[in-house]
């Protein structure tokens, strides 16, 4: 069984750390739909895809994944949005874990929007 | 419907932490011998009237305004039901909902169990307001987590930070694999 030892020496590590992280208003936010509609269609890959990237590529201090309800476009779910401090919201729709470790490698580090996942790109009839 | 029974599990305890719950208990009990796998998703949230309790098992009623259908609970009630077994919610107003679902183990219209870690890991990284026990059985041996002795050692370091974070990713596969055996189901 693990224990927890291992947990006590990672917060042994971790103190004197906490404040170093970024204010959260100068976070890019990239956040997942995790209602019904996201889980059902895939978001529960994409949000440990792109927490797990953020995490390895050491975005940590810029960009905060977190999740959200319903946001009301269920037939487009698994959801994105990506909110950087002064700049439009970017949707992206239809996604999974390659598509998200693209937004993550073209957009998050880049800077570079990933245009043909976007809803924005979308043929909405 | 939801391809894994961890997703309904996701999705109906996402309900809890909406609820406004500050501790969220949640138990799979697999047991061979009697043929069941019982999911119990426990809440101290706001809870429910009677007459909501009604109308959540019926998908076109939501409380939501995004959309008009609210299908959490009835993809839960029928995968537990279409197996078999049985699905019900016993719920307070200001006092909390329990909702029990029992799935037929070997009954072929079963899902698989799925990303249990996944699913917990998600529920404890990104409700940091809320506490969560949860307990896995299998055949009568048993591991639990909980996130109030967490909480306890780590102090004000927050469980999102990337080594807390994998560290209850591993608790969570390492002590189901140790409990279960392994066992795919």
């Amino acid at each position: 069984m693990k224990s927890l030892e291992e947990l006590r020496a990672i917060r042994e590590k971790m103190q004197g750390q906490v404040g170093l992280r970024a204010e959260d208003h100068a976070h890019t936010r990239v956040v997942v739909g995790m209602a019904t509609c996201g889980i059902a269609s895939g978001a529960r890959p994409v949000l440990n895809t792109l927490s797990r990237l953020v995490q390895e590529k050491g975005l940590t201090g810029k960009v905060a994944v977190t999740q959200t309800g319903c946001i009301g476009l269920c037939q487009y779910e698994p959801i994105v949005e990506v909110m950087e401090p002064g700049k439009p919201k970017i949707t992206y729709i239809k996604m999974d874990s390659e598509k998200a470790a693209e937004v993550v490698e073209r957009h998050l580090i880049g800077g570079h929007i990933v245009e043909e996942y976007t809803l924005a790109s979308a043929d909405i009839k | 419907m939801m391809p894994e029974i961890s997703l309904n599990i996701l999705d109906v305890a996402e309900n809890s932490t909406r609820a406004k719950a500050s501790l969220v208990e949640i138990t799979v009990d697999t047991d061979v011998a009697a043929d069941t796998l019982t999911v119990v998703i426990k809440d101290d949230g706001c809870g429910m009237t009677e007459e909501q309790v009604a109308q959540v098992i019926d998908p076109f009623y939501t409380s939501r305004t995004t959309r008009k259908v609210g299908l959490g609970v009835p993809f839960f009630k029928y995968a537990a039901e279409s197996t078999g077994g049985s699905f019900f919610i016993r719920s307070q107003v200001g006092v909390g909902t329990v909702v029990t679902a029992v799935f037929v183990l070997s009954h072929i219209d079963r899902m698989p169990l799925g990303d249990m870690t996944s699913t917990i890991h998600s529920l404890i990284v990104y409700h940091p307001d809320t506490d969560f026990i949860y307990c896995y059985r299998y055949n009568g041996a048993s591991f639990t987590l909980d996130t109030r002795e967490f909480r306890e050692i780590l102090g004000d370091v927050p469980f999102d930070t990337p080594e807390v974070s994998e560290y209850i990713r591993e608790y969570l596969s390492e002590n189901q694999s140790e409990t279960d055996g392994g066992a795919v189901y």
